[in-house]
């Protein structure tokens, strides 16, 4: 039995030389060699981070639109059972009042038919080119502090103060930037900018013009018709200035958890839904992200069990091509742990520079080129979405999986008789 | 115990004693025996060439005794331990502590240079890396290659390759030192220069089994066993040896 400082001194001796050839052994070894393991090592870290990255960026571009272009960081909706936010010019000062609060805008809403093209029909049996929407008023420039509605005008202009006979239509309400046409979700054909359409609310009907076309793959946005908020309120005969919707940003995130503390404490809950962006949040956009994040761990798992066989395949033929000289370590009296650390000591080496090369790529090129360019998927602008803690646990776990793919082959070579991997036989 | 066994028991501690080994091989169907109840002892200090026609079995004797090898039976006493019959971690532990091996192709590690190559054994004895290298200098300077400390073997010849490899099989001081076929792919000067080397080895003490096929290279040791067909047909004291050395 091997006491305590028997068993460190000979751990320390193995130790030393395992690194003794491990460090030899890579750096005299093919450079060629040393680049393609490295190269390998880095794209199988790329393909564990790439896929479930698109996947949950994907939903979080989603996900960060509906916060950017409607909810804000704090919104303010009326209940299911009121049409409107009681009291709201006193809930508007209130939130003013806050100090978290950077902007705030107030959004008046009501439900339309919208016709085109009737002005040019001939036979009244044809099947009018309508459609339905939620008319939205706004004051435009509240809006664009909030939302930044202006830059997602894709056709004509944004609103100005002075529109009071314009619209920005949402794009999924126009048969060319949304195809559709069932009984249930009609489009309105060939409308362009400047053309004329008819909204009719109960019994108030009014002209207005078409100014501009917004999209911005967020269904609260694409699907309204924005006006002004005075025009709207005139359309829908209110005289009250009690709005449907205050969509709040403030300065910082935990900006966002405060004020809606405080409007909660105010008491402003019981007459109104008073939510973060996060609570806020469409049902299906949580339910996918949770999908995503399920797939992104699965392709992950699958990604981690191709590269740990990678990893397994490089070190097995690195150590069978070794085996003579394997066999000459073993003949000459090294102990058969001093060369399975040492292969261990390389595909750790081999794993930790792929990661770090897979990390700087990720982090330098990639990541950069894609929030620039993001992927043009239709319900979203796709980003990859990478943390530093997914990151890191990631290429931890690559590297755990390299030591045993490093170990298995090493140790299956230095099982084998040592006078036959001398002799090659 | 059988009567080769007492013989051997009543000798006066030989540094290895050989009593009725056999190795049998199995090639397909057909069974090949390679070794065939060979029995001898070499006293410490000896040089003994182990001599014989292409697959007479020579090299297969110098694996069971070097402990590279099992044998199908009998045993195989070094230095009191009998190498059989001890576990494959402690053969490997005894090979390092009891044994030195040059190999016919040399066997030098292509990543280490001539003195890494020697250092390994070293090292793995616990010698620190500082003294490794040191003694590694001094055995290298001992086989004449003090100028050649850091080359690596694809910058060396064949000759100066199978110097590096008998300096490493001698750095950690075995008590004995196997050659297998030590001078079979060098030309003759260049053997010549190995052989006298052993005899130098062999003058100061150390132990030598050396595998040949070459009489005149056996010729120059104190012992020529020579084998056929498995089996040892010659023990003989070489009458050229005193002249040589």
């Amino acid at each position: 039995m091997r006491t305590l400082s028997e068993w460190s001194s000979r751990m320390a001796i193995v130790l030393r030389l395992a690194s003794f050839l491990a460090y030899r052994q890579v750096r005299r070894g093919s450079l060629w060699t040393n680049l393609l393991i490295t190269s390998v090592m880095a794209l199988t870290f790329l393909n564990l981070i790439f896929i479930g990255g698109i996947l949950v960026g994907l939903i979080e571009s989603a996900s960060t639109a509906n916060r950017t272009l409607y909810t804000g960081d704090v919104l303010i909706s009326a209940t299911q059972t009121r049409p409107y936010i009681e009291d709201s010019p006193s809930a508007i000062a209130l939130v003013r009042s806050l100090p978290w609060v950077e902007a705030l805008s107030a959004r008046y809403t009501g439900i339309a038919d919208v016709e085109a093209g009737y002005r040019s029909k001939t036979n009244y049996t044809d099947i009018p080119n309508e459609t339905n929407a939620l008319l939205t008023g706004i004051n435009p420039m509240d809006e664009d502090a909030v939302s930044g509605l202006r830059s997602r005008v894709i056709a004509g202009s944004y609103l100005d103060p002075q529109d009071s006979e314009a619209i920005l239509m949402g794009a999924d309400k126009l048969y060319q930037y949304s195809p559709i046409d069932t009984p249930g979700l009609r489009t309105l054909k060939d409308v362009a900018i400047g053309d004329r359409v008819r909204i009719k609310v109960g019994p108030h009907v009014k002209e207005f013009t078409v100014k501009g076309i917004v999209k911005g793959k967020v269904q609260e946005i694409d699907s309204r018709i924005f006006m002004l908020d005075t025009s709207l309120r005139e359309l829908l005969g209110r005289a009250d200035k009690s709005v449907n919707e205050i969509a709040i940003n403030t300065f910082t995130d935990e900006g966002a958890v405060f004020t809606k503390e405080a409007l909660v404490r105010s008491g402003l809950s019981e007459r109104a839904r008073v939510q973060t962006w996060v609570d806020a949040q469409p049902k299906f956009i949580r339910d996918i992200k949770d999908t995503f994040a399920l797939l992104g761990n699965i392709v992950g798992t699958i990604g981690l069990i191709v590269s740990s066989i990678t990893i397994f395949i490089v070190i097995f033929i690195n150590a069978v091509t070794r085996r003579k000289y394997i066999g000459i370590l073993r003949g000459i009296g090294v102990d058969a742990s001093v060369i399975e650390l040492s292969y261990v000591m390389q595909a750790l080496f081999y794993a930790t520079v792929g990661t770090v090369v897979g990390a700087l790529v990720l982090f330098c090129i990639i990541k950069p080129w894609i929030d620039v360019h993001p992927i043009n998927f239709p319900f979203s602008d796709g980003v990859l979405s990478v943390t530093a803690v997914g990151t890191s646990l990631r290429g931890a776990l690559l590297i755990v999986a390299s030591l045993i793919a490093g170990y298995v082959p090493a140790r299956m070579i230095v099982k084998q008789n040592t006078l036959d991997a001398i002799l090659g036989r | 115990m059988t009567k080769a066994k007492k013989r051997v028991s009543t000798q006066v501690s030989p540094l290895i004693a050989v009593c009725s080994l056999t190795k049998t091989f199995h090639v397909g169907d057909a069974e090949v025996r390679a070794l065939r109840g060979v029995s001898f002892t070499v006293r410490e200090g000896e040089f003994v060439a182990i001599t014989g026609r292409s697959g007479s079995g020579k090299s297969t004797l110098l694996y069971q005794l070097g402990a590279l090898d099992h044998p199908t039976s009998g045993e195989v006493i070094i230095d009191g331990v009998d190498i059989t019959r001890i576990s494959g971690k402690r053969r490997t532990a005894f090979r390092l502590d009891k044994l030195g091996y040059v190999f016919q192709d040399y066997a030098l590690l292509p990543e280490l240079t001539a003195t890494e190559n020697v250092m390994v054994p070293l090292m793995m004895q616990g010698v620190s890396t500082d003294g490794a290298r040191r003694k590694s200098a001094e055995a290298l300077q001992r086989v004449g290659l003090g100028d050649r400390l850091l080359n690596r073997p694809s910058q060396l010849s064949g000759g100066q390759q199978q110097r590096v490899a008998i300096a490493r099989a001698i750095a950690h001081e075995p008590k004995i030192l196997f050659a297998d076929e030590p001078t079979a792919n060098l030309d003759s000067e260049t053997s010549e220069t190995i052989l006298d080397l052993f005899i130098e080895l062999n003058r100061f003490g150390q132990t030598i089994l050396m595998v040949t096929h070459e009489k005149e290279y056996a010729s120059i040791t104190g012992r020529v066993i020579m084998l056929a067909d498995g089996e040892m047909v010659s023990d003989k004291s070489p009458k050229r040896v005193q002249s040589r050395v």
